[in-house]
């Protein structure tokens, strides 16, 4: 079986999701035989294949191309059918990061591809591609196989762990791409969130507050904790509608969906909607008022008080515990 | 303008969900179904642009003889005209688009919206997918979204930043939370929406390339310890997230 892993980059920086997808593919092509190749696109980015290297792929392909230089889910589709018949693969792999979201089932579409999206495990049984993936929520997981090949799957961020590997040095080839008259939906601007804020998506550690938090004024708290646990500022679904938060930072099933190792919820009761978005998430802790709150339901350690009085007292002690 | 959205039926996102004995579905006895939340954000979009360019705004369902309540709610809401299309079988997501890519076809849509995701199959695929078969570009996930009456400027979010798109009309969009905010239906809408008629279409059968091979309950996570109360419980938390959880 072979497989192509597109690997994502943006402004020419690699994602790490793109290298979890990666060492994915490593370890099909380990169980199954076959070749892996690492896909790589933008504009000026030869750079990138040194970070690739050693991640696993037997071959690195370049896609060097102007009209590559910011996401167009039109030109990359189009790149990525003309690597996935270049490397005759049959299972296309991604991350469903935004972008592998919007690539994957268009790519599936082009391909005339299954598609598996957004999965949580994926394995090879009796040669056949077998994944799990949540449903409703997360309130139910599929297991679904792949009927015929080629298929498309992407892969839900931070479940997959990057693995270095040592296999024979990739060999890298750029593709001649046409793409002339490809782009109708372009992209002509791109903003960085301001502060150059890390995503509660690519965080390691999510601190998330809600209502419970009382006013907008008080997610400093919120914001000072993650920043002494180096992670991300989550929130839920309410704090945000009303504007206390910005909607790129809403965990759960209408807003992100987030694996951190640690979450940390304050204030936050525990709705199921919540849960959609952070039950995958390796260690939780509540912070909550009321012991009855649903939250503690899932949380694997929980205190039991006042969030507002708490959380300066938590991130004094982390702190304290760095030095 | 002439504008559609697709719209689907699913359940309440509170809903208890019950594995039906063939343990490939859900039972759907005892489940409210609702418009998907996302699509509730298309049907929105689709009336805004109405009441701007003109025209009519028809709305598409696919699926069982239940598919008629999220049209009859779209209706309600203030779209004109509404299409059902039924299936002979189960289909997958390519299944999905191109059967709603053929009942779209030749009808000279200049927008089509969608959500952005259905909060059963979870899968974002069935918008874009449709406009590839339509062969007309799609924005996905839009948070914000302007027409000049013939191109539209399209605003998308991702991890740590925002992008801008630009595109002529016609084009597909899929709506992500925070587009608009939903109307009410009216009372004069809900009167429409129960005596308008809904037009009939049969779906093609496809082959499926993905199959079902069993639906579980996800793992119960345990519930952990309450560690204790108020600020003197932090640093025994500490101590289990270094020493047990070994996570700091
Ligand atoms: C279709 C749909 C989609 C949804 N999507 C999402 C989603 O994506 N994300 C999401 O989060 N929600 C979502 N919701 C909303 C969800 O149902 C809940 O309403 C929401 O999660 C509750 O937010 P909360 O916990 O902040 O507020 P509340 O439910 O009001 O809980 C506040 C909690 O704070 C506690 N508290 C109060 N004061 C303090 C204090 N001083 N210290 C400590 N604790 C305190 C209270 O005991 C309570 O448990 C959705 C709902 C629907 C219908
Ligand atoms: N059966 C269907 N009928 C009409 N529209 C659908 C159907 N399934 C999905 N859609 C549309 O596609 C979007 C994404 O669905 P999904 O790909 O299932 O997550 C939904 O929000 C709807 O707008």
């Amino acid at each position: 079986m072979n497989i192509l892993t597109y690997i994502e980059s943006r402004e020419g920086k690699i994602r790490v999701a793109g290298l979890e997808a990666l060492s994915a593919g490593r370890r099909l092509v380990d169980a199954a035989g076959g070749k892996l190749t690492a896909l790589l696109l933008g504009s000026g980015i030869d750079g990138l294949t040194e970070i690739v290297r050693g991640c696993g792929a037997d071959a690195i392909y370049l896609a060097d191309h102007p009209d590559l230089a910011l996401y167009s889910p039109e030109a990359y589709c189009e790149t990525a059918a003309t690597a996935m018949l270049k490397s005759n693969a049959q299972i296309f792999l991604l991350s469903a990061t935004a972008l592998g979201r919007d690539l994957a089932p268009l790519a599936a579409a082009k391909l005339d591809a299954g598609l598996l999206t957004d999965c949580t495990e994926a394995a090879l049984e009796n040669g056949q591609l077998v994944v799990k993936r949540p449903v409703y929520g997360g309130r139910l997981i599929m297991t679904l196989a792949a009927a015929s090949l080629p298929v498309v799957v992407s892969l839900r961020p931070k479940i997959f762990p990057v693995v270095k590997c040592e296999v024979a040095e990739p060999t890298i080839e750029k593709l001649t791409l046409n793409l002339d008259g490809v782009i109708r939906a372009r992209c002509v601007e791109t903003k960085a969130e301001a502060g150059g804020k890390l995503d509660v998506t690519e965080a390691d550690v999510v601190v998330s507050g809600g209502r419970g938090l009382r006013s907008p004024d008080n997610f400093h708290l919120i914001e000072e904790l993650a920043a002494a646990l180096r992670g991300a500022v989550g929130a839920s679904r309410p704090v945000v509608d009303i504007g206390w938060r910005p909607h790129s930072e809403q965990v759960g099933q209408t807003g992100k969906v987030v694996s951190p190792t640690l979450y940390i919820a304050a204030g936050i009761s525990g709705a199921i909607q919540h849960l959609a978005g952070m039950s995958s998430s390796k260690v939780i802790v509540a912070i909550n008022k009321d012991p009855e709150a649903p939250i503690f339901k899932v949380a694997d350690y929980g205190i039991v008080g006042d969030a507002l009085e708490i959380l300066p007292v938590l991130t004094q002690a982390v702190k304290a515990l760095e030095r | 303008m002439n504008i559609a959205v697709l719209v689907k039926l699913a359940p309440d996102t509170e809903a208890a969900l019950k594995i039906d004995a063939d343990r490939l579905k859900i039972a759907t006895v005892d489940i409210n179904y609702v418009l998907n939340p996302y699509d509730e954000y298309a049907v929105e979009e689709g009336l805004r642009w109405k009441e701007k360019f003109g025209g009519t705004t028809t709305v598409f369902s696919l699926g069982r003889e239940e598919a008629v309540k999220a049209l009859r709610n779209a209706l309600a809401m203030g779209a004109d005209e509404a299409v059902h299309i039924v299936s002979p079988g189960g289909l997958d997501m390519l299944g999905k688009a191109k059967a709603l890519a053929a009942a779209l076809q030749g009808r000279g849509f200049d927008v089509i919206f969608a959500g952005k995701q259905s909060v059963d199959d979870d899968c974002g695929a069935v918008g874009p997918m449709t406009a590839y078969y339509l062969s007309i570009p799609h924005i996905s996930t839009v948070v914000k979204l302007d027409c000049d009456g013939s191109r539209i400027t399209a605003w998308r979010e991702f991890e740590g930043g925002a992008e801008k798109f630009e595109c002529p009309l016609p084009v597909l969009i899929t709506a992500q939370k925070g587009l608009n905010e939903p109307r009410y239906a009216s009372l004069k809408g809900i009167m429409f929406s129960k005596k308008k008629e809904i037009a009939v279409v049969e779906a093609a059968p496809a082959q499926a390339k993905i199959e079902i091979l069993k639906l579980n309950y996800p793992p119960v996570r345990q519930a952990g310890k309450i560690v204790g109360q108020g600020v003197e419980a932090v640093p025994k938390l500490l101590q289990l997230l270094r020493e047990e959880a070994k996570v700091l």
